[in-house]
């Protein structure tokens, strides 16, 4: 990152004046962190006594042996507290609320993820915590919202716009903007003006340096490739991060392809030719909007990937050529979904199931003698309404109708 | 003739100046057409245009919503730059636009300046670039003489004001409180301090906005500010009475 905050092209801080004094302070706090091995060690004390860190890398033997090509390894952030590698960003930067003594956050949530850990992270460190979600989002994954309204957070459904993350965004930065004196936003990922891409993809980057150190052990060697999902782009990042040193390791991020690159319903940002450049939401970057400047709605089957920009660090990797970008369609993601429950007793996220979608198009490519890692960025079972949905499964179904009734009987 | 000296001018002759704000395409053109001829009828001193944006991150409920119900009625920046045109045509004050970043950047700055001159814009409000960011965006307004409005906040240094009065022209526009627009302002001590912190900072004539909805607000601001902006207001006027609903409101400010 420059002075100014661009990674190559891409990034900056596209701030509002009300904000430049805060962010000066958030900037002063972070690179002080940055330069104190001591908060290092405390993040890590934090995520192996209150998460579940290092999280394991899992060996999948009946996927690798179904598909005869690789050998499969999963990193399993779905086994981090509150279910995905959110909690990473969310408890780092919770010291960091600490350290700047604001007594207030607020965050935006897509899939409801980022809400969760942040929910969560207010109740342990006392802090107040009011959470922005698109309406169509709230709808999308309700379990998330009762467990943020149980640990004490105030889930705000935002009405404007899509109805999604980026519009979750807007309405956190007008809280912000409002309260900046006593509150600080808990960016969810790696977007965002400056510092914020840096500085979530520091926090991630654990996921991929406990991965290589994993792998080294479990394999011998590095992998040929590592695969992650790509939504605003923070778990990529945090795995991406430590591998960007090796340079035999291809990175590969899988878009939500939706219903097909062609169809104008999908969030492909770097993998097609819909998006680009813009600066939205604080930050220079490839953005799904028309010819004006005005931004697209976008579609994914999950949430956590349905928004209109990209992480700017990915941005300058992809024009770099230094990872690759793919993109799965909601059809794909479900079929590898339900593989690696059959096969592998594993659950992962609609989201995650995108980078593993990516991942089973060409591990039958490569040698036994390789490995490649996906990262299972989240558990799946939050989805739960939409997966039974998209399975129309009939007992589930049956077990909805019965409840409701229940209910409205009452 | 530049900005700055037009509204010196005219301050001559009056205690404080009156900024509006309107939204492009909001409810319609035709409806802006008139709302700017009652606003120009009645005394309005200079009005700032609203390019609608799809993600309008520093406005409030009011303005938001006419920006994305433009947006849906079909809007286009074209549009808004025809408009924007014959107004500053057809009436002899000074008309600015108001708008995020991407849109000058998507349209290419150095074609949008161009044409802004050449249709007699007279400067540019654009709240989320920042001078930091704005670097050839700052040059090019100095090349083609439009001129680039700077934000004060309530927030901002005193060290921070001079920075930025370094890179404004025409005036700078100081936002009354913390927040997003539309909502009502306090005008007491803090309030005060603060449009005195401004005052030292700069030279340039000062505009106060966010939150000013009545008479009584701007008589606050008499002897303390240059120029009153009214945003939000009038465009829950427009949608509560209709357009006509404008002019006698505006006459009863002053």
């Amino acid at each position: 990152m420059d002075k100014k905050g661009f990674f190559g092209n891409w990034g900056g801080a596209y701030i509002p004046e009300v904000l430049y004094q805060t962010f000066q302070e958030l900037q002063k706090e972070y690179d002080r962190c940055r330069q104190d091995p001591a908060f290092w060690e405390e993040y890590l004390t934090l995520m192996s006594t209150y998460s579940c860190r290092p999280t394991p890398l899992t060996h999948a033997e009946n996927l690798s042996n179904y598909f005869g090509g690789a050998q499969i390894y999963i990193k399993r952030e779905d086994l981090n507290h509150t279910g995905a590698h959110k909690a990473n960003n969310v408890m780092g930067q919770g010291l960091l609320v600490k350290r700047m003594g604001k007594k207030r956050v607020i965050a935006e949530t897509g899939a409801g993820q980022h809400g969760m850990a942040t929910a969560t992270m207010a109740a342990k460190f006392g802090l107040e915590c009011t959470i922005y979600m698109g309406e169509e989002d709230v709808l999308r994954q309700r379990p998330n919202v009762f467990w943020m309204e149980k640990m004490g957070a105030t889930v705000i459904p935002v009405k404007d716009g899509s109805r999604t993350l980026k519009d979750a965004i807007n309405e956190a930065f007008r809280d912000w903007v409002t309260n900046v004196d006593d509150t600080h936003y808990v960016f969810g990922t790696a977007c965002g003006p400056a510092p914020f891409p840096e500085m979530v993809s520091w926090f991630q980057s654990i996921i991929g340096i406990e991965a290589a150190e994993q792998i080294m052990k479990y394999h011998g060697k590095m992998p040929a490739k590592v695969y992650a999902c790509v939504g605003g782009g923070s778990n990529a990042m945090g795995i991406f991060k430590r591998f960007l040193e090796e340079k035999d390791v291809e990175l590969v991020g899988v878009e939500a392809g939706g219903h097909g690159a062609d169809s104008g319903a999908h969030a492909i940002r770097l993998n097609g030719g819909d998006a680009s450049p813009g600066v939205a939401q604080g930050y220079k970057t490839m953005f799904l909007q028309d010819e004006d400047g005005q931004m697209k709605h976008t579609h994914s089957v999950a949430a956590g990937l349905d928004y209109v920009g990209v992480s700017p660090i990915l941005s300058d990797l992809w024009e770099k050529k230094q990872v690759r970008f793919e993109s799965a369609t909601d059809d794909e993601v479900m079929k590898a979904l339900d593989l690696t429950m059959k096969k592998e007793g594993i659950i992962p996220a609609l989201e995650s199931s995108h980078a593993f979608a990516g991942a089973f198009r060409e591990v039958a490519n490569l040698s036994a003698d390789d490995a490649i890692i996906i990262n299972q960025s989240g558990r799946g079972d939050k989805d739960i309404f939409t997966i039974a949905h998209a399975f129309a499964d009939p007992s589930w179904k049956k077990f909805i109708i019965d409840r409701g009734k229940e209910y409205s009987a009452q | 003739m530049q900005l700055e000296q037009q509204l010196r001018n005219k301050r001559k002759g009056k205690d404080i100046l009156l900024m509006t704000h309107i939204v492009l395409g909001y409810p319609s053109f035709d409806a802006n057409r008139e709302v700017i001829r009652q606003m120009v009828d009645n005394g309005v001193d200079c009005i700032e245009m609203q390019i609608p944006f799809s993600e309008p991150m520093a406005d409030g409920p009011v303005i938001l919503k006419a920006n994305q119900d433009s947006l849906a009625a079909g809007t286009k920046v074209e549009d808004c730059l025809a408009f924007g045109a014959e107004m500053a045509e057809t009436y002899d004050i000074p008309f600015l636009y108001m708008t995020y970043y991407n849109i000058i950047f998507k349209y290419g700055e150095e074609p949008f300046f161009q044409r802004a001159a050449e249709s007699g814009i007279q400067g540019f409000i654009i709240p989320d670039l920042p001078p930091e960011m704005g670097e050839s965006f700052l040059a090019l307004a100095d090349r083609y003489q439009v001129a680039p409005i700077l934000i004060f906040a309530p927030t901002s240094t005193n060290e921070r004001m001079r920075e930025l009065a370094g890179y404004g022209r025409g005036f700078i526009y100081c936002a009354a409180r913390r927040g997003v627009t539309g909502k009502k302002s306090e005008f007491g001590q803090d309030f005060n301090d603060y449009l005195n912190r401004c005052r030292e900072a700069t030279t340039l004539p000062l505009a106060v906005g966010f939150g000013i909805q009545s008479r009584e607000d701007i008589e606050v601001l008499k002897g303390k500010a240059d120029m009153a902006v009214i945003g939000s207001r009038t465009i829950r006027l427009v949608d509560s009475e209709g357009p006509e609903a404008v002019g006698p409101f505006i006459a009863g400010l002053r």
